[in-house]
């Protein structure tokens, strides 16, 4: 017995791209000589700044993406909170989300590889438009597919898109969404992939994208970690963001991972004795239950990693909503970036060991804290942002004296989901709506 | 190759040019496919893929996934697909197709669900033996499946050799130099080459691609059977004349499942069709044994 798990662990550890059980590449076999490749480039261009690549990146996140983003002090929701809040303002990453973070790291990377096409997926139109930005302004053709629910409950980002001179499939196939998306580019892929890079929109897929991704996202926490020093003179007590495939969260939680009581992370990083502990809460979307139908193969939620279990979606080993049979679920939720059925495979991992607290918050909660950001602090969030919103006023007293939201896009590519869901509802934080409809 | 006796291999030696045929199970019900596998064997299949439907079929083209989805809005379940194993006596052997969720999951007890979200969920480790050892019982002969490159696949591997199944492996057209050696040095049962880049989905030729990929395994002694996108007795003939051992076809058989007004009508037109896909294969084995004297140029690889 003892011996199977002895080889068990071993050929675990000797999997490329794991973290923990989880990740790999689990991919048609005409996709494994671009993984391939694709790892060789990561290594040699991100890891190792080959030509200088980093620091390309770095200038044009900087000229062309607005980088670095501020950290704000947000003094209404200090004063409701009664402690210090801080809000990282991703939506003002050029674009409006932080995705153009990792987009327009793969669309140089693919420059510097000699691909000739970009192809995408999105669920909210943020990943496309983002791709659709990088490939502009980097002179790549691009085309996006994304689903039909969301081609229509996201059109300014499919207009803008276009304008950014991208095609824009729509995907027909189940409930139109995200899953669906990722299904069609990843066909495109295995038809053309010697001259495309398929620019995987967040933290999941196979080897070497989660890895990738978290690294072009990383930025996040590194600029949230030199900024609250400099204006709290600690490290924050608790980080949230919220979770569709996990990029934000990834991007923002991979430079706290080492803050933590638990000696497994503790130790490491930085060798300068025990440090600070930082709560990191991955938020994710409720919908409308945390009830599973498993008959009708619908999840009412995309709380993957609250409700999920292990299996093997889109190339990688995670956490999934799936039947017991194996199937994968439908998600549901109000905000289409975060209305996916995987996750990333490092945040399962993270969630498994403790180090990460899973969370979720339902479309309602969601919304209000949609309606109560704009109001106090004249931002208006993402409705993906709005789930690490809500979760901060329904769990204040849990995240201690000095907490981070990560505000991981702007949501004017919600404005009209946002008032037909507003309508439906009596909401204890919006505004009247039917004075817009005269 | 495989320590035991392989039923695949065999079956592709003996019946040589070999035809190997596809279609989804409960497409568009379990009774349905009973009798289409049994035209398919009747009308000469040498070997028979039965895919077990996963909803998120990323490798098939539209054809095969409209089959996917009907299956599963029948209702098509991994039990009542090895039921449906368990009561077909094929001549041909059979193999099963399908993702390698559908093999992880089967088995694993029923996890606890969000609505018990207070107690910490116990681990659901996933487990490939369960899935393997009812394949087994069945009497199934071997596994393919399509999001399982050779890297990842060393535990399924590990099972199906303690119960004497194949697992296939796809050479594709991006498969060359040390991953083509690794992956050859794992085929059991033959190397499934892929005709074409992208998803499977009958064509209306051969793909200049399949040539390239036959030229690079010659070397290797191991049955060569080339699908995705072969849809007729020429076609067939062509293949076989390149150098493979044997044919697949899917998507051309899923078609006349979809398209035919009644279940026995299809049954007649899959019979029929297996018969002009294998005479087409033979064709092709003729025009390679033929008097050397009357042989045209051999084609160039
Ligand atoms: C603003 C915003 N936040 C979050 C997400 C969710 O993605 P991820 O979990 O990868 O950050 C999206 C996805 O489109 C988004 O647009």
């Amino acid at each position: 017995m003892s011996t199977e798990r002895e080889r068990d662990d071993e050929r675990r550890s000797n999997r490329t791209g794991t973290f923990g059980d989880y990740g790999g590449q689990y991919v048609p076999e005409a996709l494994m000589p671009a993984l391939q490749e694709l790892e060789d480039a990561y290594e040699r261009y991100v890891l190792e700044n080959e030509d200088g690549f980093m620091d390309e990146f770095r200038e044009r996140m900087r000229d062309f993406g607005g980088r670095p983003t501020p950290l704000q002090r947000a003094d209404r929701l200090s004063e409701r909170y009664d402690r210090e809040i801080y809000l990282k303002r991703e939506d003002l990453v050029h674009g409006g989300a932080h995705k153009l973070n990792n987009a327009l790291g793969q669309v140089l990377l693919a420059k510097y590889m000699g691909k000739e096409r970009i192809i995408a997926e999105t669920g909210a139109g943020q990943h496309g438009t983002a791709t659709a930005m990088a490939a502009a302004h980097l002179d790549m053709p691009c085309e996006i597919y994304m689903g039909r629910t969301d081609v229509n409950r996201q059109r300014p980002n499919v207009y803008r898109m276009r304008m950014n001179g991208a095609e824009v499939n729509p995907v027909e196939a189940g409930s139109g969404t995200l899953k669906e998306a990722i299904n069609e580019t990843m066909r495109d892929w295995a038809t053309t992939v010697e001259r495309t890079h398929y620019v995987i929109g967040s933290v999941v897929g196979p080897h070497p994208f989660p890895q990738m991704v978290r690294d072009f996202q990383a930025v996040i926490g590194d600029e949230i970690r030199d900024q609250i020093q400099e204006k709290a003179g600690r490290l924050p007590d608790s980080v949230v963001a919220c979770a569709g495939g996990g990029s934000n969260t990834m991007g923002t939680f991979h430079a706290f991972v080492p803050d933590c009581a638990n000696p497994r992370f503790a130790d490491g990083s930085s060798g300068d004795g025990p440090r600070e502990q930082v709560d990191l809460y991955a938020v994710e979307a409720g919908g409308s239950s945390l009830e599973i139908d498993e008959s009708e193969g619908v999840a009412p939620n995309s709380a993957t990693l609250s409700t999920g279990t292990d299996g093997v979606l889109h190339g990688a080993m995670t956490k999934l909503l799936q039947s017991t049979d194996g199937q994968i679920m439908e998600s549901h939720s109000v905000s289409a970036g975060l209305d996916y059925a995987g996750v990333g495979p490092e945040l399962s991992h993270l969630v498994e060991t403790g180090r990460v607290t899973p969370a979720s918050v339902d479309d309602e909660d969601a919304l209000n804290g949609f309606h109560r950001l704009s109001r106090l602090e004249g931002i208006i969030p993402a409705l993906e942002s709005s789930h690490a919103l809500g979760y901060l006023e329904k769990h204040t007293d849990e995240l201690g004296d000095l907490v981070v939201v990560n505000v991981s896009g702007r949501g004017d590519k919600d404005l009209e989901t946002v008032l037909e869901e507003t309508e439906k509802r009596d909401l204890e934080a919006a505004p009247d709506v039917e004075v817009f409809d005269q | 190759m495989s320590e035991y006796d392989s039923d695949i291999e065999a079956a592709i030696r003996e019946d040589h040019p070999a035809l190997i045929t596809y279609i989804t199970a409960g497409d568009p019900s379990l009774e349905d496919t009973k009798a289409y596998v049994e035209a398919l064997d009747r009308g000469g299949s040498d070997l028979i893929e039965l895919g077990l439907p996963f909803s998120e079929p990323i490798a098939e083209g539209q054809t095969i996934q409209a089959a996917i989805n009907r299956a599963l809005a029948a209702g098509t379940t991994p039990e009542g697909f090895f039921e449906l194993v368990d009561d077909l006596e094929t001549e041909a052997p059979l193999l099963v197709m399908t993702y390698y969720n559908m093999i992880l999951q089967y088995g694993v007890s029923e996890a606890p669900r969000a609505s018990d979200s207070d107690a910490a969920s116990p681990r659901n480790e996933p487990d490939v033996r369960p899935f393997v050892e009812r394949a087994a019982e069945a009497g199934l002969s071997g596994i393919i499946v399509p999001d399982l490159p050779a890297e990842e696949a060393e535990p399924l591997r590990a099972a199906c050799d303690d119960h004497g199944l194949d697992l296939v492996f796809i050479i594709a057209p991006t498969t060359e130099g040390e991953r083509l050696e690794t992956i050859m040095s794992h085929v059991s049962g033959f190397a499934y080459v892929q005709a074409r880049l992208g998803t499977t989905g009958a064509r209306a030729n051969v793909s200049g691609a399949t040539h390239d990929s036959l030229a690079r395994l010659s070397e290797y002694d191991v049955p060569k059977a080339v699908g995705f996108g072969v849809s007729e007795g020429d076609h067939a003939a062509e293949i076989i004349e390149a150098g493979a051992d044997g044919v697949i076809v899917g998507s051309a058989l899923v078609e006349i499942i979809a398209d035919a007004d009644t279940p026995e009508a299809a049954v007649d037109r899959l019979e029929a069709k297996a018969r002009e896909l294998k005479r087409g294969a033979r064709r092709g084995a003729d025009s390679i044994t033929v008097d050397p004297e009357d042989t045209p140029e051999p084609e160039q690889p």
